[in-house]
């Protein structure tokens, strides 16, 4: 800026720039949190709109004493956060520490031939378990 | 003793009500007394707590089961070091030591200032009690940590597997300790605003505490990578996750405050920021402690949280919010600045952009950390977000900020002139730029752009620390006469925030060089072994030595011996377990230890230049027949032995216990006698070590900085031992920038 200009002038201009800039950076910021999301799905709502050959990320809790091992398979229920509905998943790959009943988790997972889901190998997450949440029920 | 610490609670909250009136009473009818007695009042609060909190930890070190977060946290097998913290392991011993430590550190803060900035103390006093009456109530009414049961069990649930590690006990002290003392500079801001005493003396009195809350909160998100890093198995330390991010954003936060308040005490100027800046942390630290203790994002619809305390913390967050904005807007004439900038070529100006980039960041993670239940409010979808939604932003910004960390220290104040950036900037740009080049010689390494920037703006920052230790170094030289490292030590000893500061600006450096190096150019790869397999990565050949199996009441530990080996010499060797805990599960005697809780010890090899990290994931599928097998013969006959008559029954069941642990220890020995294949996750990561160096380097420097001045400052009198020595000759004229160093 020219250095005989006006020091209000100044400020305005630095102003307008810095919010210019503020702009832009939350418009790309909102742009790619929308088109970079990925819809996660609760067990009812997959028992509605599961179609063979897509994938879903089902999210939920692992429902307690659902949890088995049947060779390198692993296979857990994952239930729904409002109602009493629970999907079974057949995983296999990489099974994250904290994965325990009552975690929350996220699957990438296809709908089976029969009424069980399955689990793409290495797509299991476990979210970083709260210490403080109260015990999940079992139903 | 239970009673009594609830009594203990409940005192503390009518004490805090007490504190309050007083404080609020002495502030308006202009009364001392009463300020000073409610100042003692959280003296009282604080001793309470502690009294409280020493109870409670007592009944966990003697495992008392009649306490029921006891009960639930801990057990008879749990080691005694894991016993005492494990105390804040659960919802209402962590909210307990939240009163603790943040009733201690406001005692400390007012004793301290008990004769200074009385106009503002007894507001600052009010909001720290209406803060410690928050907490406390939340224990008294809604997370009671002395509530008992009339019939305990006989062994509690114990803890975790995943937090029995010596840093996860030390991380939750360290990030409650951050956020308490943060809220000591926000309440004292406050304060300020109330009174309308708007100079730069409440941010003098308050500046220490708001710098240790930045070291505790540094250090306990460091203890938290290095968990990830060497217990959860997936080989990163850092996954972007809602609890880590909740400590980061005021973090970040008092970043930029621990800088721009350095331009209000020299200048007079960004008083509107740092008034607002604060209150933003401070808010930030609450929203931070509700997140994690929430579950509205590890379960979006938190429906195994408590809705009373989640109520709780939105209701202080929002009064925090709108009583913050409207006591700026309110005194916003008396926050004008006096002086204005004079140069973008300023430090000045080198602060206010780090903390504009600095806010950013604070903005983008605040954004995609919460998106799931702003996109949940706009769309009606959930939405999952992960680490590639935060890297577009991060990464570009965290190279600005490592940018502008090393512009800062090399940089005049007000204004600089064309010969001082010359000389300022030479060394430390050649040091820079050549670097790059050296890279550009190295394979693969301007492939990842982000990373190899990083490299050359570190070595930046780290040559411009070094030319200001230099600068002074020689510049006290040539005032005392001093040997160099007795310079440095009292040059450093002299300006401790300075060259502290200095410090942490170069820790951070090294430690972002080891972040990019590690996320850039790591090699992984799953692989399936058999012993006397073996596979290669990066060009390390891993061969799976032999399995390793041990069993014991508590624990099963599945393992392996790995041997590296790089170019047919032998590198190292590493051990990675897995363990097994048992499940509740009464209807499986023997299968309860093979299906309950699981969690890996890493086996690291770390050094300087490389980390080689492995885990291994066994399949106990091949066992599944024999423990069935087990299951069905024991199940029976532990059925029957208890409805035999008590004289009969203990033995029988002695009996059959001794045979199950029998059968569990011949079936974990199956491991190491008839090996099957395994899984592993082998990685080889460069320079992860330059992280862990350059986090200690940067606590290092802050204390440093907190480290209270000599109280007296005596002049330095060059060193003579006798006439002879005396210079013939008078000594050359220091430059004036020189006496600014020393």
């Amino acid at each position: 800026m020219p250095p005989g200009m006006d020091p209000s002038r100044k400020r305005a201009i630095r102003l307008t720039i810095a919010l210019t800039v503020a702009l832009l950076l939350a418009s790309a910021l909102v742009y790619t949190s929308f088109s970079a999301g990925r819809d996660e799905f609760t067990a009812s709502q997959l028992l509605k709109r599961a179609q063979p050959g897509r994938t879903y990320i089902l999210a939920g809790t692992v429902l307690a004493g659902s949890v088995q091992r049947q060779g390198p398979a692993l296979l857990f229920r994952v239930r729904d956060p409002k109602l009493e509905v629970s999907v079974p998943v057949r995983y296999t790959g990489e099974v994250p520490d904290p994965f325990a009943q009552g975690r929350a988790v996220l699957v990438d997972v296809q709908k089976g031939g029969t009424s069980e889901f399955i689990g793409q190998p290495n797509s299991l997450t476990t979210k970083c378990p709260s210490k403080y949440q109260a015990a999940s029920a079992s139903y | 003793m239970a009673a009594v610490g609830r009594v203990l609670l409940i005192l503390a909250l009518a004490t805090c009500v007490y504190g309050l009136g007083a404080s609020l009473y002495g502030a308006r009818a202009g009364g001392s007394a009463w300020v000073d007695s409610g100042r003692r009042a959280m003296y009282s609060v604080a001793g309470m707590a502690v009294i409280g909190f020493v109870i409670l930890d007592i009944a966990f070190l003697t495992s008392n089961f009649s306490y029921n977060i006891v009960a639930s946290g801990s057990s008879t097998t749990t080691p005694t070091f894991y016993r005492a913290a494990a105390i804040w392991a659960t919802q209402q011993g962590s909210l307990l030591l939240w009163v603790m430590l943040l009733s201690l550190w406001s005692s400390l803060a007012l004793f301290l200032t008990r004769r200074r900035v009385r106009e503002i103390a007894p507001y600052a006093q009010a909001v720290l009690f209406v803060l410690c009456g928050f907490f406390t109530t939340l224990t008294v009414l809604f997370a009671n940590p002395f509530a008992t049961s009339s019939t305990p069990p006989s062994e509690g649930a114990g803890l975790d597997p995943l937090l029995r590690h010596t840093t996860m006990m030390i991380h939750p002290p360290m990030l409650y300790s951050g956020y308490t003392l943060l809220l000591v500079p926000f309440s004292f801001a406050v304060g300020a605003l109330i009174s309308g005493r708007l100079s730069a003396e409440w941010i003098q009195v308050t500046r220490r505490f708001a710098l240790a809350a930045w070291l505790c909160l540094g250090i306990g998100i460091l203890l938290g990578a290095r968990w990830s890093y060497t217990e959860l198995g997936w080989g990163g330390y850092w996954a972007w996750d809602p609890v880590e991010n909740a400590a980061l954003m005021p973090w970040l936060c008092a970043t930029a405050y621990i800088h721009s308040i350095m331009i209000q005490e020299k200048r007079g100027m960004l008083k509107t920021w740092n008034a607002s800046l604060i209150l933003l942390t401070g808010t930030l630290a609450i929203v931070g402690t509700f997140l994690v203790r929430s579950g509205i994002l590890s379960s979006i619809h938190a429906f195994v949280s408590d809705p009373t305390l989640n109520i709780s913390f939105v209701a202080l967050i929002t009064v925090m919010t709108i009583g913050s904005i409207s006591l700026v807007l309110w005194r916003r004439d008396g926050l004008r600045s006096e002086a204005r900038l004079d140069s973008l070529l300023s430090r000045e100006a080198v602060f206010l952009f780090q903390n504009l980039v600095l806010l950013a960041l604070t903005a983008v993670i605040f954004w995609v950390t919460f998106f799931p239940l702003i996109s949940e409010a706009v769309t009606g979808t959930e939405v999952s977000v992960g680490p590639p939604a935060f890297r577009p932003f991060v990464v570009p910004l965290a190279l600005i900020v490592v940018l502008l960390s090393g512009i800062g220290p090399i940089i005049a104040w007000r204004r600089v002139t064309a010969a001082k950036l010359r000389r300022s900037f030479a060394f430390p740009t050649a040091v820079g730029v050549s670097t790059l080049v050296v890279l550009l010689f190295v394979p693969g390494v301007t492939r990842h752009l982000f990373a190899y920037l990083m490299f050359g703006l570190g070595a930046f920052v780290v040559a411009s620390v070094v030319q200001e230790f230099s600068r002074g170094v020689r510049a006290r030289q040539a005032m005392t006469s001093e040997h160099a490292p007795v310079a440095l030590a009292r040059l450093v000893r002299r300006n401790r925030r300075r060259y502290g500061g200095y410090i942490v600006h170069a820790g951070v450096a090294v430690a972002l060089i080891g972040v990019a190096a590690s996320t850039s150019f790591q090699h992984s790869r799953t692989a399936t072994l058999k012993p006397g397999q073996s596979v290669r990565e990066d060009g390390y050949v891993f061969r799976y030595v032999r399995a390793t199996a041990s069993a014991s009441a508590q624990k099963i530990s599945l393992g392996a011996i790995l041997a590296v080996s790089k170019g047919g010499h032998h590198v190292t060797t590493v051990q990675t377990t897995y363990g097994l805990y048992p499940a509740e599960d009464p209807t499986q005697p023997i299968g309860r230890f093979f299906n309950g809780s699981d969690e890996s010890r890493v086996g690291l090899d770390a050094g300087l230049t490389r980390d080689i990290w492995t885990v291994i994931n066994p399949n106990v599928a091949p066992l599944q027949g024999l423990i069935n097998k087990g299951d069905a013969v024991l199940t029976p006959a532990l059925a029957q032995a208890e409805r035999l008559p008590p004289a009969q029954q203990a033995k029988a069941l002695n009996y059959l216990y001794g045979l199950r642990d029998i059968a569990i220890r011949e079936l974990t020995q199956r491991f190491v006698s008839h090996p099957w294949s395994a899984q592993f996750l082998l990685i080889v990561s460069p320079l992860v070590t330059w992280l862990w160096l350059g986090a200690i380097l940067a606590a290092l420097g802050g204390l440093i900085a907190l480290w209270p001045m000599p109280v007296r400052n005596r002049p330095r009198r060059p060193r003579r031992t006798s006439p002879r020595d005396a210079p013939s000759s008078p000594p050359a004229p220091v430059p004036e920038r020189a006496r600014e160093l020393v």
